[in-house]
């Protein structure tokens, strides 16, 4: 790997890592379930994008592609498991305010 | 040919759900059934017609080579039998029929995405399938759609989903050192390259996700909620098997053939390892919910594993090894007389029962085995990989982590006897006159899997020659 | 890197960050998507064209209507709650740009070495080549999360007969 295309990868990560904070941060101050969830999405984009740079740079641009390729397939499978889920939880609460998931304790 | 364990149970649940009648519905129980059970002798006799031998057929449409070691044969009896038992407890746990079929399907799912991890030779394909079981699981949790099964399976998801992203960022670093993703490229590159951040780093994070997986304290967060409001049969399958696959049999495989074992990974994992083994001992003792003491517990045995990966020594690994299978046992035999007991009484919590060992006799007399087990009490067979850990521990000269696993033993026994004595011993509870014992299933299971224990532990000396030996120096390189 | 890439870098984090802090739940969703678009064209400048097309359509495309339906489902919030809500909730979210410059002007300052890697480059074909021939093994993991999406589907969002 020959220093130039370093200093893309170190380009490139420097945006990644502010989408990574800003999907952390989603997720540990919202007080809405579906929000998590959208949270989570976040994250899996600047990881898709990662694999992506790191393909490139390396020049293994095939194999980050076919890598990202399963890792939308199988993001989009846990994402509607969770949309399943919340609705469910919505059906039972009537409101899907995460201070309400407060029964389990201990 | 191992590639069958693959691809029989897709194509089966692909032809199981085709609209051709009811009666192909009420086959799904037998195949899997016969499914498992191949699983679990083919993991027995180690025919070398199966395990070495390609087929012809099957080699034109899917070239991938596997080669299981001992560990690999290992952990698939250990899936073979703990998905029985799940599948023999759904079948008198869940009464109605389709709800049945669905989580025959689910639990068929769950199987391959553990087959595959236990069987890859590949960091990004030991995630598509880690993945596959987390799924399948994430469904199992919120089966019966009860309230707190769904906030446990929520939160299951949300850290399961923080966990594969730390992974799959350290995937996308070690491209960036090696090129490719797998296990040998990797090795190979991490022996070249010399301390970096960036391979720290990546090492770090896939651990630290693992560590969720698994979950080691302290990023356990999910599991008690998670194994307290699962439905019956599902909480056997994930305390049984499925967290210990998904975390802690990978740690070893990553450990020991990828990232390679040194000073630093070492003591983070004695130190991991007993935090979990006293927090999970010290948060069992304060438990009313009977499923909440086991997921405590299953947390401290899990430290117990980490103590033995952490020593780094052949010995060490082939004992945390063992005592996957004996948790994989025992820990799926309490949840499974957990379940019997809540279907007999209704109720959760252990301060409204009591004397039930002489409504349900063998349910009593199997956790009984299955508590000294646990606790590490001679002639079962958890007391040989403790004492394979403890004198790992105290070999490798950590004397003090030795001494700790030792009092921790004392504890376990003490909240052990507690669970004891308020459910099965003692007077009647209040409106318990009219319990009967469990059904046949579960009784049937409990016996097989007390059997199971008691026999490891009685031939141990024939399978320390037989299993360990050859798992030792299989890490000995 | 060029001035190009730096903008649509700057454009994809401004939509992260206005995902995040907008009030709403829908501007949230489209927010998402947003980003989804973004990520897009920053691949296809990458060199990765079937990885792009597959993120444009699944993502921008599949996992919006997801998000979008889930939630026309959820009842709204009653004017008084959005209204105490969003008092403090500008009190909660300004910590997210502040601590996405302070990161940043630390990562400026930080000089990560490059690492080591000797791997020979090797002759490899396009992407559909690699995914079809030589990983096989993630088609049949896909096939198998599939399998469990389609049982995990029938069974959450099936109402529940009331007992």
């Amino acid at each position: 790997m020959i220093a130039a295309n370093w200093q893309i990868f170190t380009g490139f990560a420097f945006f990644i890592i502010m989408v990574f904070i800003a999907g952390f941060y989603c997720i540990l101050v919202t007080r809405n379930l579906i929000r998590v969830i959208i949270g989570l999405e976040l994250l899996t984009k600047a990881v898709t994008l990662l694999i992506i740079v790191s393909g490139y740079v390396t020049d293994r641009i095939a194999l980050a592609q076919s890598l990202v390729i399963t890792l939308i397939i199988i993001e989009v499978v846990v994402m509607a498991v969770a949309a399943g889920v919340i609705l469910s939880i919505y059906r039972h609460n009537e409101s899907l305010a995460s201070s309400k998931l407060t029964d389990l304790k201990g | 040919m191992p590639s069958l364990f693959i691809l029989i149970p897709i194509f089966g649940i692909i032809i199981l759900n085709l609209p051709l009648g009811r009666l192909l519905k009420r086959c799904a129980f037998w195949y899997a059934f016969v499914l498992f059970s191949l699983q679990i002798i083919l993991a027995i006799f180690h025919n070398p017609f199966f395990w070495s031998g390609a087929l012809e057929a099957i080699s034109t449409f899917f070239s991938v080579k596997f080669t299981i070691d001992y560990l690999g044969f290992l952990m698939l009896l250990s899936i073979g039998i703990v998905c029985l038992s799940s599948l023999v407890v759904s079948r008198y746990a869940i009464t109605d029929e389709e709800e049945r079929f669905n989580f025959i399907n689910l639990l068929i799912i769950a199987s391959i995405g553990m087959c595959g991890i236990v069987m890859v030779k590949d960091i990004f394909s030991l995630y598509v399938f880690l993945e596959v079981t987390a799924v399948a699981s994430f469904i199992l949790i919120a089966f019966d759609k009860g309230k707190m099964a769904l906030e446990g399976a929520f939160k299951y998801i949300v850290l399961s989903t923080i966990a594969t992203i730390m992974m799959l960022s350290s995937i996308a670093l070690l491209i960036l050192v090696s090129g490719g993703t797998s296990f040998s490229l990797i090795a190979a590159a991490l022996k070249i390259s010399g301390p970096n951040i960036i391979v720290s780093l990546a090492v770090v994070l896939f651990l630290c996700a693992l560590f969720i997986k698994g979950g080691v304290v302290p990023f356990h967060g999910w599991l008690p909620d998670a194994y307290s409001t699962a439905p019956a049969p599902a909480s056997v399958l994930l305390a049984g098997i499925i967290t210990k696959v998904c975390g802690i049999y990978t740690l070893i495989v990553l450990v020991t053939s990828v990232f390679g074992f040194n000073e630093a990974i070492g003591s983070m994992f004695l130190f991991v390892g007993t935090l979990s083994v006293l927090v999970g001992a010290f948060a069992a003792l304060g438990q009313n919910n009977f499923n909440r003491m086991l997921a405590y517990s299953s947390i401290s045995q899990i430290g117990y594993i980490i103590l033995g990966l952490g020593t780094g020594t052949a010995l060490g690994i082939a004992g945390a090894a063992f005592h996957i299978f004996n948790h994989a046992i025992f820990k799926s035999q309490l949840f499974v007389n957990a379940a019997a007991v809540r279907v007999a009484t209704g109720t959760k919590n252990m301060d409204d029962m009591g004397g039930l060992s002489a409504k349900m006799p063998v349910t009593g007399a199997t956790s009984v085995i299955a508590m000294l087990s646990t606790c590490g009490v001679p002639p079962m067979a958890g007391f040989w990989s403790k004492l394979i850990i403890i004198i790992a521990l105290w070999r490798s000269g950590h004397f003090a982590y030795g001494v700790i696993a030792i009092l921790a033993s004392l504890l376990t026994l003490a909240y052990m006897l507690s669970m004891q004595r308020r459910v099965f011993f003692g007077k009647v509870g209040k409106g318990l006159e009219n319990v009967r014992e469990a059904n046949f299933g579960f009784s049937a299971v409990s016996i097989a899997l007390s059997a199971i224990t008691i026999a490891a532990g009685v031939f141990f000396p024939a399978i320390f020659n037989k299993f360990l030996m050859p798992l030792a120096e299989m890490f000995l390189k | 890197m060029t001035i190009i890439d730096s903008m649509l870098l700057t454009a994809m984090v401004v939509a992260a960050i206005w995902t995040v802090m907008t009030r709403s739940l829908l501007k949230s969703a489209i927010g998402l998507a947003l980003t989804s678009a973004v990520i897009t064209i920053i691949m296809f400048r990458l060199n990765s064209p079937f990885a792009a097309v597959f993120e444009l359509s699944v993502c921008t495309g599949l996992i919006t209507a997801v998000f979008i339906s889930t939630i026309s489902l959820v009842k709204p919030l009653t004017h008084k709650q959005i209204v105490q809500l969003s008092k403090d909730r500008i009190k909660r979210f300004w910590y997210l740009p502040a601590t996405v410059i302070v990161v940043g002007i630390v990562f400026i300052y930080l000089k990560i070495q490059m690492p080591l890697s000797l791997f020979a480059g090797q002759a490899e074909g396009n992407a559909r080549d690699v995914l079809w021939n030589s990983r096989q093994l993630d088609l049949f993991g896909q096939i198998a999360v599939l399998l469990a999406g389609v049982f995990g589907v029938v069974i959450l969002f099936k109402e529940t007969k009331k007992k």
